[in-house]
């Protein structure tokens, strides 16, 4: 789970790191009596989960409680990348004399941690990378072992962290690193880390990306963190069921077990579609091992209510799962929804108990179900429905 | 032959006693596999029964730790059907008995308990497979995990992927040639047995003629393969990759399977696979095809 700016410095308040909350609101007028509140100079900055809000006008220096207003009318609303900004940062303005950038994050290709330190240019720190490697510097954590004081100053040495810094900077890789492995966070960086007047070390913007495992195991608080209104409605309905579902934008529901088979089966009814008409998947949904009539009710109720599904795949591999189970599931679902059971359903059962699962299919004879031996020959014909 | 399990392999089951360990624990002795027992320090000294294939009542010892299983039974392989809250603790209970394989089934594992397991694992002499796999089956011989044992049976494939319905779907595909051994490594950002593992054990294993590989979107893994398979594996290897119609930002069911800026795209770990010669199917049954040509001229 990606967190927000706001969310993001919570966490690092919570863990000590320097930084400067501010306040978050949801309009305009809210948004000028926090400028008034806080005073001089302020940055109304955009919260959304994406990058590049500067670039997308997202984040406007405000002189006054007026022009915070009215930056803040203009933001609210936006859309940056493809998401609407719902609310507004207000923090004050703390010009920063010099930008850094620092983060810790997983590296799957080497099995550890690596963090990820430079001191020359924060938030074009990809401009530096490519243009100057070399001050960027990367430097392997060992799970085991992890941040302690000691590895600390040695990221902080090999980092060149300055004079007068450089013992704020050691505190504050110490705190990340806590808020990176006691929130297990798979990436924790700040960018611009910043040095301000006087010589203050301060995270001016963060961004954290959570584990839902753990958060799932261990942090029942992370919940709060999670906003509803920002998900798509069919997402936040399916989250509620507890299926494991993504909103796609195409025509032809897919519901299969296993996420590696729903995956491809995305791209198998992509291909088919190129022939009938460029339909395309409208969403994944894997079911899981125990595929019973009140999972696939619930799975077909979310597909059902895509306004932009015209047909349903409906792809099953039976492994552990016997494909009778499977039928008499879509049989019980179909019953369970009734009149609310509208589109063609197209099901191709392979695997454990087939001929069973196939009969149960033959003798329910619906008229929305139409079977298919092969996952191409489903999704073939799943494409051409939704195309019809 | 076959990689990593074999007829020789003697199994406990670390969460024996639960839904999923008791379950599978009955499906592994109906494949024929040789399970000598499990473990559960709160049912220490008690016994679970389970039928065998052949309808016989087995009667297996529950245990208090890995070390005392281990030390009664001879087992050389456990697979984990353990919460994930408790599955760091159990693996390193098994790493530290000296376990020669562990085998983790188990979803939902924190990542960074992953990470720590991994660290912890290095200069010892356990091999890890998972977590979040459906294990691994040597057809004919053993079942270490959930994969059904009777989609294919024994033959000159050697296959390995991130996801468990994948395999089943690969198996059933080329089920006319059979399997020595089919992997599940699983599809979490860190696994403790990788592609690249298999295709040596694979490259190294006589039986073993030609190599299916399955991989899907999110992280270097195939990208690494590729390396891999281009100085090191003279064995035909033929590819599939799941995930061509992913979406950039959005997690596709296993936790490792996301498309992150331009890195861990379907179409670049094609591109670098085929660019070592392995021939990449676009859909399961076009890759079951190739690997079919070859596995006829052979």
């Amino acid at each position: 789970m990606d967190l927000m700016e706001y969310q993001a410095k919570e966490l690092f308040a919570k863990h000590g790191v320097a930084t400067t909350l501010g306040t978050v609101v949801e309009t305009a007028e809210e948004a000028r009596a926090a400028a008034e509140q806080i005073g001089g100079v302020t940055v109304i900055k955009a919260q959304v989960k994406a990058g590049g809000r500067g670039k997308a006008g997202g984040v406007k220096l405000a002189k006054t409680a007026d022009e915070a207003f009215e930056h803040a009318s203009n933001i609210l609303g936006m859309e940056i990348k493809g998401l609407t900004v719902n609310r507004v940062l207000v923090t004050p303005a703390t010009p920063p004399e010099e930008e850094y950038y620092f983060s810790f994050l997983l590296d799957r290709s080497n099995r550890q941690y690596l963090c990820i330190a430079s001191v020359e240019g924060g938030v074009e720190i990809e401009e530096v990378a490519k243009t100057n490697p070399d001050a960027v510097k990367k430097i392997g954590i060992d799970p085991g072992k992890g941040v302690d004081a000691v590895k600390a100053r040695e990221i902080a040495t090999e980092a060149k962290f300055p004079e007068p810094v450089f013992e704020q900077a050691v505190k504050m890789i110490e705190d990340l690193y806590k808020v990176f492995v006691e929130e297990d966070a798979t990436l924790v960086e700040v960018n611009p880390l910043a040095r301000l007047a006087g010589d203050k070390l301060e995270a001016l913007d963060g961004k954290v990306s959570l584990d839902e495992n753990a958060s799932e195991v261990r942090h029942p608080e992370h919940e709060e963190f999670e906003i509803r209104e920002e998900a798509d409605p069919l997402e936040a309905k399916a989250k509620d069921l507890g299926l494991n579902y993504v909103k796609l934008d195409g025509q032809v529901g897919i519901i299969g077990n296993g996420a590696g088979l729903v995956m491809s089966t995305l791209d198998v009814v992509a291909y088919a579609g190129e022939k009938h008409g460029g339909v395309k998947p409208a969403n994944f949904l894997d079911i899981g091992g125990g595929a019973n009539a009140q999972v696939m009710a619930n799975g077909l109720d979310v597909i059902l209510n895509d306004e932009q599904v015209k047909a349903v795949f409906v792809n099953v591999f039976g492994g552990i799962t016997a494909c009778d189970e499977v039928a008499n599931g879509i049989k019980g679902a179909l019953e369970l929804l009734g009149d609310k059971a509208t589109k063609p359903l197209v099901v191709r059962l392979d695997g454990n108990n087939v001929e069973q699962g196939r009969a149960i299919l033959d003798e329910l004879n619906h008229p929305l179900v139409t079977q298919v031996d092969t996952m191409d020959g489903a999704a073939d014909k799943a494409a051409e429905l939704a195309n019809a | 032959m076959s990689i990593y399990l074999n007829k020789d392999s003697k199994i406990i089951v670390q969460g024996i006693t639960g839904g999923m360990g008791a379950k599978h624990t009955a499906l592994m002795l109906d494949s024929g596999a040789s399970i000598v027992g499990g473990v559960n320090s709160r049912k220490a000294g008690t016994t679970v029964t389970h039928q065998d294939h052949d309808g016989n009542d087995v009667e297996l010892p529950v245990f208090g730790t890995v070390a005392e299983a281990m030390k009664e039974t001879g087992a050389n392989v456990s697979v984990l059907f353990v919460p994930p809250a408790f599955t760091k603790d159990a693996a390193i209970e098994a790493i530290d008995a000296e376990m020669p394989l562990i085998v983790v089934i188990t979803e939902g594992v924190p990542v960074q308990d992953t990470a720590e397991v991994w660290s912890y694992l290095q200069g010892k002499s356990t091999r890890m497979i998972g977590p979040n796999c459906p294990g691994i089956i040597t057809p004919g011989e053993s079942l270490a995990g959930i994969t059904p044992h009777t989609i294919a049976g024994k033959g000159p494939v050697g296959l390995v992927s991130k996801s468990g319905t994948l395999t089943y779907q690969m198996m059933y595909e080329l089920r006319d040639f059979g399997f020595s051994t089919a992997i599940g490594i699983g599809g979490d950002p860190i696994v403790g047995t990788t592609h690249i593992d298999a295709l040596q054990a694979f490259e190294e294993d006589p039986e073993t003629k030609v190599i299916v590989m399955i991989g899907e979107i999110g992280g270097d893994a195939e990208e690494r393969a590729a390396d891999y398979i281009k100085a090191n594996i003279t064995k035909p290897v033929v590819g599939y990759v799941a995930g061509f119609t992913a979406p950039e930002g959005k997690t596709m069911g296993h936790a490792g399977a996301i498309v992150s800026g331009s890195a861990g795209t379907a179409a670049a770990k094609q591109e670098a696979l085929e660019a070592v010669g392995v021939k990449v199917g676009k859909t399961p049954s076009a890759t079951a095809a190739l690997a079919r040509e070859i596995l006829q001229s052979l």
